[in-house]
């Protein structure tokens, strides 16, 4: 089998990730411990030779590989994402690793390795493909969960993530294959003729459905395939949260959608009633036990899991899409799980760095009278916490407002209906922290109290995700235009 | 009409001064905020005289493109129903400025820059002509006004906060679903006067008339979805309890006059009777609830769910006078129930209570407070010559002509609403000055004085003068009911000369209120 220059050339970008990583590697054990910001460096320099290319393929569609890969305007909206949060991630982590002192190298290295699996994910066109890219950005991240190793709760996180994440894995894998037999192929396209082909009626095709979605439920961390999540979010270090509640659940979503609607389309009546009643129930489940959190990281966790819900709601109401025009509810996907990513981020980037002697200040409890002590710390957690609620003029409200507006265009009110009630119950536990922060007065001597421990680094990033949920809440017209664009039809 | 952009400029004048707050030291912000809603209201001012009352169009209309896909747009504009609430707001912010001056001792950036968001998204509010720019204005104030609560308030700020956002919170996000669908069902619009020229099927009416309800009727805040209210109210620095009394209340009020009544005139026809049933449940539970507290700020709550009891009345008679009352109530209830909070948070910064029992017999040791403390009493209850007797007689007199059966159980709520506020002021004006601590009572300062003073004044000029005012809403609310379908208000008189409410009000002005409505 040879390689031609153009396949080469086409995946390119996910060339510089992995030279990138193979390098970090290779460098690590060669600089000495102070010097292991480079890493952090020529990670964010291959970070921004990637963004220059990947926007060369806004437009168009090509298939390399004998059409395993295909490079289109979806998988680059989802690769420039990934390339965004993945630089805030690594700054994030420049200040983060520093003060757990955790000094690693290879760090940057498994975060470039998440991100290839990531990209080859979110650009896959065959099943096998993408599934090669969930388990390298699985595999990285189980390792990255369990960085911390002189802590059991991180250890256990790792532990815990890597066994039902194998789990998963096994039951996509079975799904797969049970495709494989009824289309001969994994080719999504192949795929997709076989169910116009023979219909939907053939129960293994049903099978076949429900193994993929419990596989990529998973991935997902939607309800019921949640349990992982909170576990796995309050032990990794935060700034590795912060990436797998972000990129991975991006990477996840892209793969999922990708799948469901180029590949298994032809089935959306089928299985957009399965994710109905899963996006039901992650609603209800994430915004619900989210109340009773007194762990922030676990708070933050429910939280990402009801955001999963609410961008499902455009996903079932896509598949179910029964009015006039083209549906925007794909494109209202897109939009919501970028604009989650920044205050989803933004909001982690704030819970690694605020420390009390040292440690993380984990407990809701500590940010009491925040708001006194660090006022401008306390003002960018608000903003990220208005945002989450969904309230103007922060970006959430516009993710919510095209959900909903896909939702209500598709015919299904009650689900708006259903999904503001549960938006309203979101905000007493968002509120609540920001009642701590500025309501409440900290027990105990003041030097005990959390502080911010700020940098540079930090800052920007900070400032990045506040500036990314402000301007997008403000003048959304840019990104909603190219999620558009790169929303996937429905055949 | 005019290019000059009046109302962004009034509405975005207060922000600056917000993001100022932050970046001067705690005393000077207190100037800031006084300087920008000083300069905010004189800002409004001109359009007393710019506003044009012969038209009911939107005036001083400003228009662009925020969001493309769907088409949301920046436009702006006010007639005569949203002109005398954008006034009024502009109007009270430096008295909340003013009272708020030695009161707030901790944060006082933040708080000053708080009231100054507020006075943004309240002006907002008023004059937004698209949907979506209306609910992000309503939605916006939303934290402010929690922090406002649950960071300056009293001892149970917390619970009261949380329970203000959630009640709030829970209407409007069902606002938003139902804008949604109007959107998608009156032909792709977010613009209010197009969505209010539509015509909706009857069933869809119904729910977009309960999700409005939702909205609304927990900002009224109308029986039973009042119970918010003092909870709130007592718990709010004083400048918090005037901006939720005399603006936020009428935020609910002003929904159903600009949504509800053109965009659903069916619903609203059908919904009529019950709506009226709950308007007048709450004059009359409100008084009963003012008449049994020992809290005095939970009795100014309790006289406000009485009072836009009123209000909703007015609205849903859907004659002339009863709407052109509804808003004359709207600024009166705003004008004496923020002076009565302003007074309740002058007394409680000496004694340091709100409890009746414990600010008995202040007119020995401040007099001057006692007189100001009289008058907005007594325009509470709706004396004559008072501003708010011309609202809740042009209310009841519309009410008479729907029915004199819902007349005669309105009036009791102006009855017990003398009993409660003359008890009141029995007890705290006349009573024995009972505990120690009564003898070193300052009387009002020059400061508070001067944050007083104005309100009187419109009390009496708004009482003696109300033609003025209501030359100026009297187009918007003709062409309002004009507007609807005739067969939808087979009760209401819809005569082609309908008499211009200035007209009554002149008529009735020497003789005695009974001669006009019997009319």
């Amino acid at each position: 089998m040879t390689f031609p220059l153009q396949d080469l050339l086409a995946i390119l970008p996910e060339l510089i990730v992995i030279g990138t990583a193979c390098l970090i590697l290779a460098l690590d054990p060669i600089l000495g411990t102070d010097k292991k910001d480079v890493l952090a460096w020529l990670t964010l320099g291959a970070l921004a030779m990637c963004i220059g290319l990947t926007s060369t393929q806004l437009t168009g569609r090509t298939y390399a590989f004998s059409n395993l890969v295909v490079i289109d305007s979806y998988g680059a909206f989802w690769k420039l994402l990934l390339y965004i949060v993945t630089g805030l991630t690594v700054l994030l982590s420049l200040a983060y690793l520093k003060a757990e002192r955790l000094s690693i190298g290879e760090y940057y290295g498994f975060i470039l390795l998440a991100l290839v699996g990531m990209m080859v994910m979110v650009s896959g066109a065959d099943l096998l493909t993408i599934y090669l890219g969930t388990e390298l950005m699985s595999l990285s991240l189980y390792v990255m969960a369990g960085l911390k190793r002189t802590e059991a709760r991180s250890l256990e996180a790792s532990a815990k993530y890597f066994v039902l994440g194998a789990f998963s894995s096994g039951v996509l894998l079975y799904g797969i294959s049970l495709l494989f037999g009824l289309a001969g192929s994994t080719r999504l396209p192949v795929i997709a003729e076989a169910i116009t082909a023979h219909g939907t009626a053939n129960p293994m095709l049903s099978l076949a459905l429900v193994l993929l979605a419990v596989g990529f439920g998973f991935k997902l961390a939607v309800v019921p395939f949640h349990m992982w999540t909170p576990d796995v979010y309050q032990g990794a270090p935060t700034s590795v949260t912060a990436f797998m509640a972000v990129a991975s659940k991006a990477a996840s979503f892209g793969a999922f959608l990708r799948v469901f609607v180029e590949g298994l389309g032809g089935a959306s009546a089928d299985w957009s009633v399965l994710f109905t009643i899963i996006c039901l129930a992650t609603l209800a489940l994430g915004n619900l036990v989210a109340i009773v959190q007194t762990n922030i990281k676990r708070m933050l966790a429910y939280s990402s899991i009801a955001h999963a819900g609410y961008a499902l709601i455009g996903v079932v109401v896509a598949a179910r899409h029964s009015g006039e025009g083209p549906s925007s509810g794909f494109a209202s996907v897109l939009l919501y799980i970028a604009v989650y990513s920044f205050m989803t981020l933004g909001a982690f980037a704030l819970v690694g760095m605020l420390r009390k002697e040292g440690q993380e200040s984990e407990n809701i409890e500590d940010y009491a009278g925040l708001a006194k002590r660090e006022p401008l710390a306390a003002f960018f957690m608000l903003v990220f916490l208005v945002s989450l609620a969904g309230i103007p003029p922060t970006a959430g409200f516009i993710g919510k407002f095209y959900i909903f507006m896909a939702a209500v265009n598709g015919g299904m009110t009650w689900l708006a209906v259903v999904a503001v009630l549960f938006a309203a119950i979101s905000a007493f536990y968002y509120l609540r922290i920001v009642m701590v922060m500025y309501m409440r007065e900290p027990e105990g001597s003041v030097t005990t109290h959390s502080r911010l421990e700020a940098s540079p680094a930090l800052s920007f990033v900070l400032a990045c995700a506040l500036a990314g949920v402000v301007f997008l809440g403000l003048f959304p017209n840019g990104l909603w235009s190219l999620a558009t664009h790169a929303a996937p039809l429905l055949k | 009409m005019t290019s000059f952009p009046w109302l962004s400029l009034i509405v975005f004048f207060p922000l600056i001064g917000a993001v100022l707050c932050f970046l001067v030291k705690a005393e000077s912000s207190r100037w800031v905020a006084l300087g920008f809603t000083v300069g905010n209201f004189l800002l409004s001012l001109p359009l007393w005289w710019l506003f044009d009352t012969s038209t009911a169009n939107m005036q001083f209309v400003e228009r662009a493109s925020w969001i493309s896909s769907p088409p949301v747009n920046y436009s702006l504009g006010m007639d005569g129903i949203s002109f005398p609430l954008v006034l009024m707001t502009t109007f009270l912010m430096p008295f909340c400025v003013t009272v708020s001056w030695t009161a707030i001792e901790k944060r006082v950036q933040l708080f000053m820059s708080m009231l100054l968001i507020m006075e943004a998204a309240m002006v907002g509010v008023f004059v937004a002509l698209d949907f979506v720019l209306f609910y992000v204005f309503w939605e916006v104030m939303l934290i402010p006004m929690y922090l406002l609560i649950g960071v300056w308030g009293g001892p149970n700020r917390l619970y009261a906060a949380i329970k203000f956002f959630l009640y709030t919170l829970a209407g409007s996000l069902l606002l938003l679903v139902a804008i949604l669908v109007l959107y998608f069902q009156g032909g792709h619009t977010f613009d209010i006067l197009e969505l209010s020229r539509g015509t909706y099927g009857a069933s869809l009416q119904m729910w977009l008339f309960l999700a409005f309800f939702a909205a609304f009727a927990v900002k009224v805040p109308m029986f039973p979805f009042h119970t918010w209210l003092p909870d709130a109210h007592v718990e709010a620095p004083t400048a918090g309890s005037v901006i939720l009394a005399s603006v936020l209340l009428k935020m609910g009020t002003y929904g159903f006059l600009r949504f509800t009544l053109p965009m659903l005139p069916d619903a609203t026809a059908a919904f009529t009777k019950p709506m009226i049933a709950l308007s007048i449940v709450a004059i009359i539970y409100g008084a009963y609830m003012a008449l049994a507290q020992s809290d005095i700020k939970k009795l100014i709550a309790y006289s406000s769910v009485s009072h836009m009891g009123f209000v909703t009345l007015g609205i849903f008679v859907l004659n002339i006078q009863g709407i052109e009352g509804a808003v004359m109530q709207m600024v009166n209830h705003g004008i004496t129930t923020g002076g009565l909070f302003l007074c309740v948070g002058i007394v409680y910064e000496r004694t340091h209570s709100r409890q009746i029992l414990d600010n008995t017999g202040l007119a020995g040791p401040m007099p001057r407070y006692a007189i100001f403390l009289m008058i907005f009493a007594l325009s509470s209850l709706g004396l004559p010559g008072t501003n708010s007797f011309v609202g809740e007689f042009l209310v009841l007199a519309g009410t008479f002509v729907w029915s004199q059966f819902a007349t005669a159980f309105a009036a009791l709520g102006v009855i017990l609403a003398a009993a409660y506020m003359l008890w009141l002021m029995q007890r705290v004006v006349f009573g024995t000055p009972a505990p120690a601590h009564r003898a070193h009572l300052l009387d009002l300062n020059a400061r508070e004085t001067a944050t007083l003073v104005p309100l009187i004044v419109l009390v009496f000029v708004l009482g003696i003068f109300p033609n003025p005012l209501l030359s100026r809403m009297h187009a918007s609310v003709t062409n309002l009911l004009n507007g609807q379908k005739a067969p939808a208000y087979a009760t209401a008189p819809q005569r082609p000369s309908l008499p211009s409410t200035a007209a009554t009000m002149a008529a009735i002005a020497p003789s005695s209120s009974e001669q006009a409505t019997a009319r």
